[in-house]
């Protein structure tokens, strides 16, 4: 066992988590930023707190890595009834902030279970798809079982509502059924299928998301309401110019102009303060992870090792893709945290621990 | 290496899914290649242009909330209404002795909790420049001090904002309700509010909340390049509230607050035809003026530990014996169920054997042998015990219920006592104990275990008036659109059908009648000249066991505090009565003293406003009762 131990610390994936605490820095600054008063010059309690979540995050991290990972394929259906529930009991007794009821108060700590949603389906997707597909690929029968899972937490998840975790949800979907093994006329048929659905699904959007989706198309539209939010993230973002105004010197999240600045925002307040540069490093340190993943999901042992590495690898990518293309004015504004980099307990230490499964993914292709 | 050699699918499936996760990697890079692309175009090709909007961009929005909608009477008088009144607001970083200045506004205010204020909204996260009020609803003397002074208070400056406005203070208090600041708890449950917003908190202002509310608007507003504000650059419209037409009548509720001047106690009237509610009251009332803007905590923990209970509306939630009004229920259970005919005769020799005890009537001299008419007029104990034995508690129960008694008339107002009405199945959950048959002898007379709210007596007339129809009572008549136009009636709900004989019935209305107009009745202080008014008095008792309560109108030497609470309930004209009505006096002794010139000045205003076809002159009965 020792030297199981020694080797154990020889494979430590270093590179992946000095990224991941590179990237818990940003966040870290991003939030001191976002939540400075230059009145009164203190710290605001919100990072001591996020601080806090990081060092809760780290410890989650490692306790992942110390974990065999294939063990989770036993704890893919639990872990997911679990979240479920947790979902319908936000539902029942959750706690509600501007029009949303997202959160479940345990006295110390607001648990938002949708953070938990998206791990719950990555296992509990890789868990079925670790079998083998048929000769010419999965097709269009076989998407029943993943359909099912999927959708439960999503309507839940939606009905809160939380369009960015809903659209998440779908999105790694698709991802691990792709590296899974679709094939390309299934995949056609869905693109069709998608496309002749998106016009009604107009229908079940509430009010305020369906002015989102037509303020990002027009947002002088509504230049006080919904497309307020998107003008004042871009000007923010483009007034950072190529070097930025440095770190507190930002006005657009300290005079208010910014809606949710330490959580859905914070790019658009890292962009301001830290420019092109910054932006471009903070793009890079996730590219790297995303290569990092990728490097994982091929050297896996095992086809659920290799989905489950595809399947974090993907909650990563999409995240940061819907979340800057908010920001910068390519997509609506859905409300998704930046990974690793917003504030907030729940996504942070969620998304830690999934970062710690990529680790023991890759750690453990030494030992066995 | 062996990387594109697939040796066997079980053993290593992974090559298999190396093409897709290459293909995958390669559009999230392109992905976030794209995303670089955009942030080269906004932060480079545009930058120029959007550092000059983060310049000019001293846009804040700031929410407005819609002013609530007007309340009025049946008439379309003014009830309720929303004026401007005069907030202090302060900007802390704006003056360079804060703790001076906080010292001299409260000063001049009296608002003694300005510190607390400033460190509330900063715990909140109030951006720096961003005023905070401090001090609400100043009155004239107050904004006059500020404006003078103003040189001495950097930093403070006036607000004009819409405040509710109740237009004559008590009235119908309890009916309107109050609206004040929104509370944790209230945002909990309405996603939709925001700290600082006005909420329904009581009677129609809570139950109404959804139509008066609005929507709110906001406005742009410039401010400099640390946050300081310059001026509004754009509004935004808020959406007002719905406008509430009631069916209360002014005039009438004006008359009822006035006939119950001094008095505790309750009143309310209702059109039997619709149950629509015309006049509610409730004293001793409160100031609805007070709860908006932050009420003062020494304000309401008077209102709290008043022993009189202002808040509460005893229309609904006070329950008192019925006394003898409950006769009336009896006499129509009775004539009902068969077992009392209007010529059904017993003798009331001033008491009765029952059980092992004698059972007192009022009157100890006795009423002799009477019928039902006579013993409705002069209200005979001895009568309606033995009315009551031959129904038995049950059958009481049931008529009971059918009327109204002992279930939630339903108005739309919270708190509702359902009150009690006794049955051997009640007593049995209650008490785990039967039925005692003696105990039907203080049912019957509207003591013991029985309980009702004055608008469930109140009901009771109205079904003798309209023939045996419960409505639920209601007392919005229509919502006015912003437009103008009604956007949403409130029709006549009926909550059950009697069916009763139109003749016995006529007897029960006869002997009301009489019981105002007759010889030997206990209310000739309800009597008008151009009305046949209908009524039945009561007593309900206070003190435990003191034997049946007086209806004699004789000198009561009793403590005020042992007082019996007088009722009285009415109805006029006696054909197709537009009326209907209950009164309580908590203390007042009898029914036809206390309680019936209550009815009679509401009534006399009522038909003062709606004329009553042109009947015969009634006369006017000279007995006793004319001291």
């Amino acid at each position: 066992m020792a030297a199981g131990d020694r080797r154990f610390i020889l494979h430590f994936d270093w590179t992946l988590f000095i990224l991941v605490l590179a990237l818990a820095s940003i966040g870290l600054i991003s939030v001191i930023s976002a939540s400075y008063n230059p009145a009164h010059k203190t710290i605001d309690p919100l990072v001591i707190r996020q601080l806090i979540w990081i060092a809760a995050g780290t410890a989650a991290l490692l306790i992942a890595v110390l974990v065999d990972y294939r063990a989770l394929q036993s704890y893919a259906f639990p872990f997911y009834i679990l979240v479920v529930g947790l979902l319908i009991a936000v539902m029942v007794a959750g706690h509600a902030t501007g029009g949303s009821r997202r959160w479940i108060n345990l006295g110390f700590f607001h648990l938002e279970p949708s953070e938990l949603a998206k791990l719950a389906v990555v296992l509990v997707m890789v868990r079925y798809l670790r079998e083998e597909p048929p000769r010419g690929g999965w097709g269009l029968p076989h998407l029943i079982i993943p359909f099912v899972l999927l959708g439960i937490p999503a309507a839940l998840v939606l009905k809160q509502p939380d369009l960015g975790t809903g659209l998440v949800l779908v999105l790694i979907t698709i991802t691990l059924v792709f590296v899974a093994g679709l094939n390309w006329r299934t995949m056609a048929v869905l693109a069709v299928a998608g496309m002749l659905a998106a016009p009604l699904s107009w229908h079940y959007l509430k009010p305020y998301q369906r002015q989102r989706l037509v303020s990002f198309i027009n947002p002088q539209a509504d230049p006080l309401g919904s497309g307020y939010h998107i003008i004042q993230s871009e000007i923010a973002i483009g007034a950072g110019g190529p070097m930025g105004k440095g770190f507190l010197n930002g006005t657009q999240a300290r005079l208010n102009f910014l809606p949710e600045q330490s959580t859905d925002f914070i790019f658009a307040v890292f962009a301001e303060e830290f420019g092109l540069a910054g932006a471009l490093i903070l793009l890079t340190l996730y590219a790297s992870v995303i290569a990092r993943g990728a490097y994982i999901a091929r050297h896996a042992r095992d086809r659920f090792g290799s989905l489950l590495a595809v399947g974090v690898t993907a909650i990563v990518f999409w995240q940061v893709a819907v979340n800057i293309g908010m920001a910068t004015g390519m997509l609506p504004v859905v409300g998704i945290t930046l990974p690793l980099v917003s504030y907030g307990g729940s996504s942070l230490i969620a998304m830690m621990a999934a970062m710690g499964i990529l680790i023991s993914i890759n750690t453990r292709r030494y030992l066995f | 290496m062996a990387k594109f050699h697939i040796p066997s699918k079980a053993s290593r499936p992974v090559p298999l899914l190396e093409p897709r996760i290459l293909t995958l990697t390669v559009m999230m890079f392109a992905v976030l290649g794209l995303l670089s692309l955009r942030l080269y175009n906004l932060q480079v090709l545009h930058h120029k242009e959007n550092v000059e909007l983060a310049d000019r961009n001293r846009i804040r929005l700031q929410r407005v909330p819609a002013p609530r909608g007007l309340v009025f009477d049946r008439n379309h008088l003014p009830l309720v209404d929303t004026r401007p009144s005069f907030d202090a607001q302060i900007v802390p970083e704006d003056s360079d002795n804060l703790s001076l200045t906080i010292e001299r506004l409260a000063r001049y205010t009296g608002a003694d909790d300005i510190p607390d204020k400033i460190s509330d909204a900063d715990e909140a996260g109030r951006p720096p420049y961003e005023p905070i009020t401090v001090a609400e609803r100043l009155g004239w003397q107050q904004v006059v001090a500020l404006e003078t002074h103003q040189l001495e208070l950097p930093g403070v400056s006036l607000q004009i904002t819409p405040a509710r406005h109740y237009l004559y203070g008590q009235l119908a208090a309890h009916l309107l309700g109050y609206v004040g600041e929104v509370t944790k708890t209230d945002l909990q449950s309405h996603a939709d509010y925001h700290m600082g917003d006005e909420i329904g908190k009581f009677g129609l202002e809570r139950v109404w909340e959804s139509f008066l509310r609005g929507d709110a608007g906001g406005q742009e507003i410039e401010v400099d390049a640390v946050g300081r504000r310059l001026r509004v650059l754009k509004e935004i419209a808020d959406q007002p509230g719905e406008n509430l037409v009631m069916t209360i009548d002014l005039n009438l509720q004006q008359a009822a607050e006035q006939a119950m001047a001094g008095k505790n106690g309750a009143f309310v009237a209702l059109d039997p035809r619709n149950g629509d509610v015309l006049a509610m009251v409730s004293h001793p009332a409160f100031d609805p003026d007070i709860f908006g803007g932050g009420v003062k905590a020494s304000a309401w923990k008077e209102l709290m530990t008043d022993p009189a209970h202002p808040l509460q509306n005893r229309v609904i939630q006070g329950i008192y014996p019925p006394g003898s009004t409950f006769k009336i229920v009896d006499s129509i259970a009775g004539l009902q169920e068969g077992t009392l005919k209007p010529e059904t005769e017993y003798n009331c020799p001033g008491g009765m054997w029952f059980g092992g005890r004698e059972y007192h009537c009022w009157r100890k001299q006795g009423h002799g042998t009477i019928e039902l008419h006579d013993a409705i007029v002069r209200s005979c104990d001895v009568y309606f015990y033995n009315v009551g034995i031959k129904l038995g508690v049950d059958r009481i129960a049931k008529w009971s219920n059918l009327m109204g008694l002992g279930i939630k008339t339903g108005i739309d107002l919270d708190h509702e006592n359902p009150g009690t009405i006794p049955s051997s199945a009640w007593k049995q959950k209650r008490y785990h104990e039967r039925w005692y048959p003696a105990e039907t002898l203080s049912v019957a007379i509207g003591q013991g275990y029985v309980a009702t709210t004055p608008l469930q007596m109140a009901q009771v007339a109205a079904q003798v008036a309209n023939g045996g129809i419960r409505y639920k009572p209601q007392f919005v008549k229509y919502v006015e659109g912003l437009d103008g136009n009604i956007a949403k009636t409130y029709p006549p709900v009926i909550e059950n059908r009697m069916k009763i004989d139109p003749d016995a019935l006529e007897d029960v209305k006869d002997g009301m009648a009489d019981v105002v107009n007759g010889a030997g009745g206990t209310a000739h202080k309800a009597h008008l000249d151009n009305v046949v008014v209908c009524g039945k008095t009561g007593t309900a008792q206070v003190v435990g066991d003191k034997g049946p309560s007086s209806e004699d109108e004789t000198e009561d030497k009793t403590p005020e505090q042992f007082k019996d609470h007088a009722w009285f309930i009415a109805f006029a004209p006696k054909d197709h009565p537009t009326i209907a009505a209950a009164c309580i006096i908590e203390h007042g002794g009898h029914g036809g003293s206390a309680s019936a010139p209550v009815i009679h000045d509401v009534f006399q205003r009522y038909f003062q406003l709606n004329p009553p076809p042109p009947e015969p002159k009634i006369a006017k009965v000279l007995d006793e009762d004319s001291q």
